[in-house]
């Protein structure tokens, strides 16, 4: 497996509705900052590849105009997928694998403000059986949370927990959306919104951009005094239809992370897609982090703090990255996930040398 | 990098509406096929790569996360591309990418459009608030180009009939294709509605629901199939931006630089003379002769000339999509991955009534967006 | 029991908010005013209408100089339209063409009217046709069309040859 790093990382402030700029004018500075940081000149980039979603946009062909922020000019190696960001990411690290490029530009960016993002999220179901009930992402994820307690040993406090631990280290993250110390008590006492979820316990609703840069071997050491290492990634999908799973456990994420090399040695810093506080429990009980002890979980806050949909997947495998670059963690792990109830999930192993 | 073979492949009866099936069981059509051509079951394929275009199109968002049962791929990576038109020729490169890589061994690669589900033309260019909305079709962006191209290249006005009759000739070949006209002929053509001038009716693309799917595997599994495995020799994708001021629409840039970079890795350096064929993305009968100059089969201005002396039609010298291309059927998300596909059933052997006889060398082309998007790949019978 | 369902309509309903961006904002509120503005970029110097998303797409880089152009310009290039579309309320054929005003480096698309359309030709000098002055707002649609403005044809050959000048 060829060495690949992540060499840097650039991410939007996420905001509720930016109602003054588009998509472009959103992701531009967020690539320029990347790539200036990169230390490799933008015409070197051998490769670039985007994650967005039309849906999400209200448009088709959303992501053509995210060409318009990069200067794609002479032309371009560039794909897109119709995902997250940390898709994207996973197309390039194939690509580099191959040997013939030595860099690649990953971005992932959408607005979620524009449309009813619950309501939108429906179209992911199937169309003939699911989707006409307009089973909305809030009441898909409650369904999923009440197996949860239901079925298991995991309680609405220590949901509350998580929502309280992730606003307050949001606290440090100058991106953040929502931050500030709650404490489980007060989460406990306000209403559901979709039994058993609470305000809290869902992400909130942001518009924003993340972008990475990709190198291998030398190129990377030569750009970067700490490269986060690619040790592992892979990704993996469930059946689609919630009535078929189990809900309560994500066995993509643990043969994603076996496959990834993620369980055979300690993890320092986590960060995991969680858009609602029962994921995290179940993807923490996937990754064998039930028990953290030593491994920090969502040092940035994560999805509850800010969740720009189609790079929020991204900005987990840049913050990890970030923290490895710093020298704060020396192994990190980063997970992404798409569709309904964690259907579909993604790994990403990271090292310091 | 390690070497690519295609072992399977296999696509649906494409049609207006294909009310028999739903959207899974029209990849299920395909990918069935495509497996059984190569001989093997669903457990075998380690990855799956999806490519569509836009979600509108079905009225599903993220359609692979439905589908995720139906193409055998719960427990495994799935991954799908959307890079506008081109994108079934992408997916193919990001499917190739997957094994030359030396990650995979056996990928799965599908690509469709089920477009009788939604309305294609008003997903094509939904009214969008504060952006102008002038014409309706694709025909009404890219006619103002074809324009421009024949006036530079002083064509004369026929030649854009010749190739529509020459692709619904060869779609009669071809028990896949949407469109069948037997009675298809100059005068028909010729007389159809003008619709964006200079496109008529009949010089058009139908809209249609359709699938395509292959099986590409590592050296290790390349004699696994029913038939004798096709080679990558090459695959480039290119993009340039759509609102850039400078870019030539006539003969893209993107387009030249992703040949350019195709040939070299195959080792083409006559595409006219070494190609055997090629299967290319012609949406409206003129892109014929445009991407015959920016595919460098002939020098600029001369691409109707080919055109013109019967050099691509099927029993020509270099025959252009013998399959009856995208004029004959196009489901829009798997339309460039059935160039793809037919150029390596063409090196096969495995045509049938539309076989170019001799065919080792293949190109396969795909374009997408305001002719901005490229992707393409050679595939030949000999094995790198 | 009655047939088996082979078919079902499942309409969807989904809003959606939509947000120009600065640059499209800055060119529509202008055309409000009676004005056609754009920007040059200030690495490759092009200058761009239309409102697009406020990139030099060559760059990749917000363009902030603000430039006004004139209302005239010479068509590049157009097409003969006889496909009616959902909401059109223009009477077919009718005639879009891509048009470089004078000063700018990409053509905007507009529609054509106050000429045949076999009359139409590439190099034709065109000018705008305003809404009334109180129908005006930030819309497209401030500018109803264009027409001739009766000078001779601008040299073609010359005009696509500085409009795809590389930079």
């Amino acid at each position: 497996m060829r060495e690949v790093a992540v060499v840097s990382f650039a991410q939007s402030t996420s905001v509720r509705n930016n109602a003054v700029q588009n998509e472009v004018e959103i992701l531009m500075p967020v690539i320029q900052k990347a790539v200036a940081d990169s230390g490799i000149p933008s015409k070197e980039i051998g490769f670039t590849c985007s994650g967005s979603a039309d849906y999400l946009a209200g448009q088709p062909f959303a992501f053509v105009y995210g060409l318009e922020a990069i200067g794609a000019w002479p032309p371009v190696r560039e794909s897109h997928v119709e995902a997250d960001g940390a898709w994207a990411l996973y197309e390039a690290w194939v690509l580099l694998q191959e040997g013939e490029i030595d860099s690649a530009l990953v971005y992932g960016f959408g607005k979620s403000s524009p449309g009813q993002v619950r309501d939108v999220l429906t179209r992911q179901l199937d169309p003939y059986y699911l989707a006409p009930l307009w089973p909305d992402a809030i009441s898909l994820a409650a369904l999923q949370a009440r197996a949860l307690l239901e079925s298991t040993d995991h309680t609405e406090r220590e949901m509350a927990e998580v929502a309280a631990r992730s606003r307050r280290d949001a606290k440090t993250n100058p991106n953040a959306q929502v931050t500030g110390d709650f404490d489980a008590e007060q989460i406990l006492s306000d209403p559901y919104i979709v039994s058993p979820l609470r305000k809290h316990d869902c992400a909130p609703i942001s518009d924003g951009a993340a972008a990475v840069v990709l190198a291998a071997g030398d190129l990377a050491r030569k750009v970067s005094k700490r490269p986060a290492w690619i040790r592992g990634i892979d990704h993996r999908i469930e059946p689609h239809y919630p009535g078929v799973r189990d809900l309560t456990r994500s066995p993509s994420t643990r043969k994603a992370a076996e496959a990834a090399g993620a369980l055979q040695s300690e993890i320092d810093v986590a960060e995991l897609y969680a858009p609602f506080t029962s994921q995290e429990l179940i993807l923490r009980d996937a990754l064998g982090l039930a028990k953290p002890n030593g491994t920090k979980i969502n040092p940035s806050g994560g999805a509850l703090a800010a969740n720009p949909i189609m790079a929020a997947g991204l900005i987990r495998i840049g913050e990890a990255a970030t923290r490895i670059s710093n020298g704060e963690a020396n192994r990190a792990l980063a997970h992404a996930t798409s569709g309904p109830c964690l259907q579909q999930n993604l790994i990403c192993v990271l090292e310091g040398e | 990098m390690e070497r690519t073979a295609i072992v399977g492949i296999g696509q649906t009866k494409h049609d207006t509406a294909r009310e028999d099936l739903s959207i899974a069981g029209l990849v299920r059509e395909a990918a069935t096929r495509a497996l059984d051509d190569a001989n093997m079951g669903w457990a075998d394929i380690e990855a799956v790569v999806v490519g569509k275009a836009p979600d509108m199109f079905e009225g599903v968002m993220m359609p692979e996360l439905y589908l995720a049962d139906a193409l055998g791929a719960v427990g495994k990576p799935l991954l799908r591309v959307h890079t506008a038109g081109s994108v079934g020729g992408s997916t193919a490169v990001v499917a190739a990418h997957h094994v030359a890589s030396g990650l995979y061994e056996r990928v799965l690669t599908v690509a469709f459009e089920k477009q009788s589900e939604s309305n294609a033309m008003w997903a094509l260019a939904p009214k969008i608030p504060f952006q102008p909305t002038l014409v309706a079709g694709a025909g009404g962006y890219f006619a103002p180009h074809i324009r421009e191209y024949i006036r530079r290249a002083k064509a004369p006005d026929h030649i854009g009939i010749e190739v529509a009759v020459k692709d619904r000739v060869n779609g009669m070949r071809n028990p896949y294709a949407h469109l069948r006209i037997p009675d298809i002929s100059f005068e028909k053509v010729a007389e159809s509605p003008m619709l964006w001038d200079p496109i008529r009716f009949l010089e058009c693309c139908p809209s249609s629901d359709g699938a395509c799917a292959m099986v590409l595997t590592s050296e290790r599994y390349a004699a696994t199939g029913k038939n004798p495995a096709a080679w990558v020799r090459g695959t480039a994708v290119r993009s340039e931006p759509l609102g850039m001021a400078g870019r030539d629409e006539v003969n893209p840039c993107a387009g030249r630089d992703c040949a350019a970079d195709v040939y070299a890795q195959a080792g083409i350096t006559d595409p006219r003379g070494q190609i055997d064929l090629a299967e290319v993305y012609v949406p409206f009968s003129w892109f014929e002769p445009m991407w015959l100059e920016n595919l460098g089969f002939a020098d600029e201005g001369t691409g109707w000339q080919l055109t013109d002396k019967g050099v691509t039609a099927l029993d020509g010298d270099l025959p252009i999509n013998p399959s009856g291309g995208v004029l004959s059927s196009n489901p829009i998300g798997a339309s460039g991955m059935l160039r793809f596909a037919e150029a390596a059933m063409q090196v096969r052997g495995q045509a049938g009534e539309h076989q170019v006889d001799g065919a080792h060398l293949a190109l396969g082309h795909a374009y997408g967006g305001g002719s901005q998007f490229f992707a393409m790949w050679i595939v030949s019978s000999e094995r790198p | 029991m009655s047939d088996p369902v082979e078919i079902i309509q499942t309409p969807i309903r989904l809003e959606y908010n939509y947000t120009p961006g600065v640059a499209r904002s800055r060119f529509l509120n202008g055309l409000a005013e009676g004005r056609i503005l754009g920007e040059r970029c200030e690495r490759c110097h092009k200058v761009y209408v239309g409102g697009g998303s406020g990139a030099c797409a060559r760059d990749g880089i917000p363009m902030t100089e603000v430039v006004e152009l004139p209302h005239v310009g010479t068509v590049t290039t157009f097409c003969v339209v006889n496909v009616p579309f959902a909401g059109s309320t223009v009477e077919i054929p009718y005639t879009t063409a891509a048009i470089l005003l004078d000063g700018a480096d990409i053509p905007l698309t507009a529609l054509l009217q106050e000429v045949p359309a076999a009359d139409v030709r590439m190099g034709m000098r065109v000018e705008a046709v305003w809404a009334p002055e109180d129908e005006r707002g930030p819309t497209s649609d401030s500018i109803r069309y264009w027409r001739p403005t009766g000078e001779p044809d601008a040299p073609i050959d010359d005009v696509l040859k500085r409009m795809r000048a590389d930079a």
